[in-house]
């Protein structure tokens, strides 16, 4: 295996070790997520109908701001017992410390998104399972986008006194083309007739971004890194 | 490429916040063997210095060289040599100190990381804790095992942030026979603390440091308190 991808596994395992010991950001980012869905819900479900093509937006919605807090929480654990120096500080390739990061990030969105897109497919009657490869390309395509611009974010604010008010200002803009095409490519599927063409090219939209936001950050991080 | 050296050259190295100087045209050298006590007040400089050895800061002038490389030239090869205990310690509370010590270990290359691992905390009298969380640990048993972090890996350079914070007289004790240990096999100590009873006699080389300058350098006459008190009151 090489160096880089063995540091990686290392600092995914170690964060996946830390999650299922405190289980703190599981459950609060689950729990804001239903939250946000469920409020939705509550607004935009009448006597069992939900208003038209509204469940693409919400679903993304639920996935950027439970994301957003995922990102603060994951690093502000880094923080307390400054342990993200002592990664910096370690003789590993410094984007294989971010990449690391960024699949533990993966991971714990995904399973937000396990139970998120079943609870929207329940309330707001959208049909998840007629397509569900290219809902979960979707998915994982646009996760990966924001999570790579977030990780990077929150490594970089780590130490700042307001990380908490800006990461959302500085995230939320740059993944802005990110969020568009996952709710454009989400709402072609979920139509009364799917358009599988037109969700297939918000598709290849979004692994653009990623590759071009994951290639930056990679590129980026170690210099960021060093105060 | 594993970049050993033997000296450590800091050459007139300022850092600024700002407009604020964290230090300023700072220079002396430490050579294998060294024990180097950065001593001041709060607010001297002494983090700052001890986070651009550790190659965590980028001085804003000057600079400093382990041997014959910079730390960007140096690079991961340079941090493998390198063994750093902050303030903070390093170490994830949810986890146990075993695992702790076997992460680091193995994101540092050390074979056999995990039996190292129990072998270093046996040493520290942690044994039988070793598969206890962190988080249940008092701030001295946690100083111990961030320190056995920090030497896991058989640094050349060890940079201590307070080492002997939350210890008792018995750790303290120990520790400081450690750092001769580590002084004897070569290892060039830097060490900022404010226990001055505890270092006098221990270091091989006295920096005061006073609003980011560099007072004085070497080791003088009479008791280090006093020296202290003399260097800092010149300032």
């Amino acid at each position: 295996m090489s160096n880089f991808l063995r540091v990686a596994v290392l600092v995914v395992r170690k964060d996946l070790m830390v999650e299922a010991r405190s289980l703190e950001v599981v459950s609060t980012t689950l729990f804001f997520a239903l939250t946000v869905v469920l409020v939705f819900a509550f607004g935009l479900v009448r006597e069992g109908r939900p208003v038209d093509d509204v469940a693409a937006a919400i679903l993304w919605i639920a996935t950027a701001f439970s994301g957003t807090l995922a990102l603060g929480r994951t690093f502000e654990r880094e923080r307390q017992a400054d342990t993200l120096r002592a990664l910096m500080l370690a003789p590993a390739d410094r984007p294989a410390i971010y990449a690391g990061k960024l699949v533990g990030m993966l991971l714990l969105m995904g399973l937000v998104e396990l139970v998120l897109v079943p609870l929207i497919g329940l309330l707001f009657q959208a049909p998840i399972f007629d397509h569900p490869l290219h809902l979960a390309a979707l998915l994982v395509a646009g996760t990966t986008g924001f999570a790579a611009v977030g990780t990077l974010f929150a490594a970089m604010l780590v130490r700042a006194r307001s990380r908490d008010v800006m990461l959302p200002i500085l995230l939320y803009p740059i993944t802005v083309p990110v969020m568009i095409a996952g709710v454009r490519g989400t709402a072609a599927l979920f139509q009364a007739r799917p358009d599988e063409a037109l969700a297939q090219f918000w598709i290849a939209l979004l692994v653009f971004f990623d590759v071009v936001f994951v290639t930056l950050a990679l590129w980026t991080f170690e210099p960021v890194m060093t105060e | 490429m594993i970049e050993d050296f033997d000296r450590l050259t800091v050459t007139s190295l300022s850092r600024h916040y700002g407009r604020r100087k964290a230090l300023s045209k700072v220079t002396f050298s430490c050579s294998s063997g060294d024990i180097a006590g950065l001593l001041g007040p709060n607010g001297a400089g002494k983090s700052t210095l001890l986070a651009i050895l550790g190659t965590l800061l980028a001085p804003s002038e000057g600079g400093v060289r382990y041997g014959d490389v910079t730390a960007e030239a140096g690079g991961a090869g340079l941090r493998a040599r390198i063994g750093m205990l902050g303030h903070d310690l390093f170490l994830y509370p949810e986890l146990t100190a075993h695992e702790n010590l076997t992460f680091f270990g193995r994101l540092y290359g050390v074979p056999d990381a995990a039996s190292r691992a129990g072998a270093a905390l046996a040493r520290a009298g942690l044994g039988e804790r070793a598969h206890d969380a962190v988080s249940g640990f008092s701030r001295g048993m946690r100083q111990r095992v961030a320190l056995e972090r920090a030497l896991l890996h058989q640094p050349r350079l060890l940079l201590l942030d307070e080492p002997f914070t939350g210890l008792d007289q018995a750790s303290t004790a120990a520790l400081v026979a450690r750092l001769k240990e580590e002084q004897g096999r070569g290892v060039l100590t830097v060490l900022a603390t404010h226990d001055l009873d505890v270092v006098d006699g221990l270091l091989t080389r006295e920096l005061f440091l006073r609003n980011g300058r560099l007072m004085e350098v070497g080791v003088g006459e009479g008791s280090l308190r006093e020296r202290y008190r003399a260097a800092i009151a010149t300032a």
